[in-house]
């Protein structure tokens, strides 16, 4: 018989994270990826873009965009390895790998952007 | 995981082996690995998002030379091809949410393309904003 699990808390931090990722993301990669590298659009200078990172509404929507979408990540990556990929013996690691990466990557965010 | 017993009257799981490659047999299988791995599009993403805090937090000669990296023709390959798995996450969740949430009005279903509407005008609304707060002078 399966016993009581923490799914269903990590499938809301997945699709939190979906959510999220859905909405904010693409055009932060449009923008810093495509846009500035292309010179379709002006870089913004040091100065407006620390300005800017340095606001508290800022530094809190900048920590829920890069730590919620990296649970999203790791839930949907480690069952792209179980079912895509058929790596059902490595459960264990790439379980590990992807829900500490998620949690590395928040802590790190977290540490930037206390520090900005 | 525990092996279920097999008995007399509890034969052993018969299951067929399935080749690795199975999603490759047909488009529709193709594309649902394709959505399954936009995950990996989302997290890079968020990892070139710390690196320019990262850039941001060390100063200006940092920002230089984020952006300046940014501009190899690698790393534009590379975003391009991300931002088109950024498009297909986005277009495919947001149609999901009409399915994961039937919205009903007066006991009739309301189209899906209808409850996935908003969703829509509310990712314009939003990179707007985004892209306003980081490019005005």
């Amino acid at each position: 018989m399966s016993k009581p699990s923490n799914e269903g808390f990590f499938w809301l931090l997945f699709s939190a994270g979906g959510v999220v990722a859905a909405l904010f993301i693409p055009v932060h990669l449009f923008l810093f990826g495509i846009a500035f590298p292309l010179g379709w659009l002006p870089q913004p200078s040091y100065e407006h873009l620390r300005a800017l990172a340095e606001n508290p509404l800022s530094r809190l929507y900048l920590f829920v965009v890069c730590s919620l979408p990296l649970f999203h990540w790791a839930h949907r990556f480690r069952f792209t390895v179980y079912d895509g990929l058929q790596v059902k013996h490595l459960n264990e690691v790439v379980l590990v790998f992807c829900y500490g990466g998620a949690v590395v990557g928040t802590l790190i965010s977290a540490y930037l952007l206390l520090r900005i | 995981m525990t092996m279920q017993p097999s008995t007399e009257f509890h034969p052993r799981w018969y299951r067929e082996r399935v080749s690795t490659y199975w999603w490759m047999g047909s488009w529709r299988y193709s594309l649902f690995i394709l959505r399954e791995l936009t995950s990996v599009a989302v997290a890079w993403s968020v990892v070139m998002t710390l690196f320019l805090l990262r850039a941001l937090l060390n100063g200006p000669d940092a920002y230089a030379r984020y952006m300046h990296r940014m501009q190899s023709p690698w790393m534009i390959a590379l975003n391009i091809i991300a931002f088109c798995f950024l498009l297909l996450h986005t277009i495919t969740w947001f149609n999901l949410a009409p399915r994961a949430m039937p919205v009903r009005v007066g006991g009739k279903r309301v189209p899906e393309f209808l409850v996935a509407a908003p969703n829509y005008v509310l990712w314009v609304v939003a990179s707007a904003a985004i892209a306003w707060f980081v490019l005005r002078k």
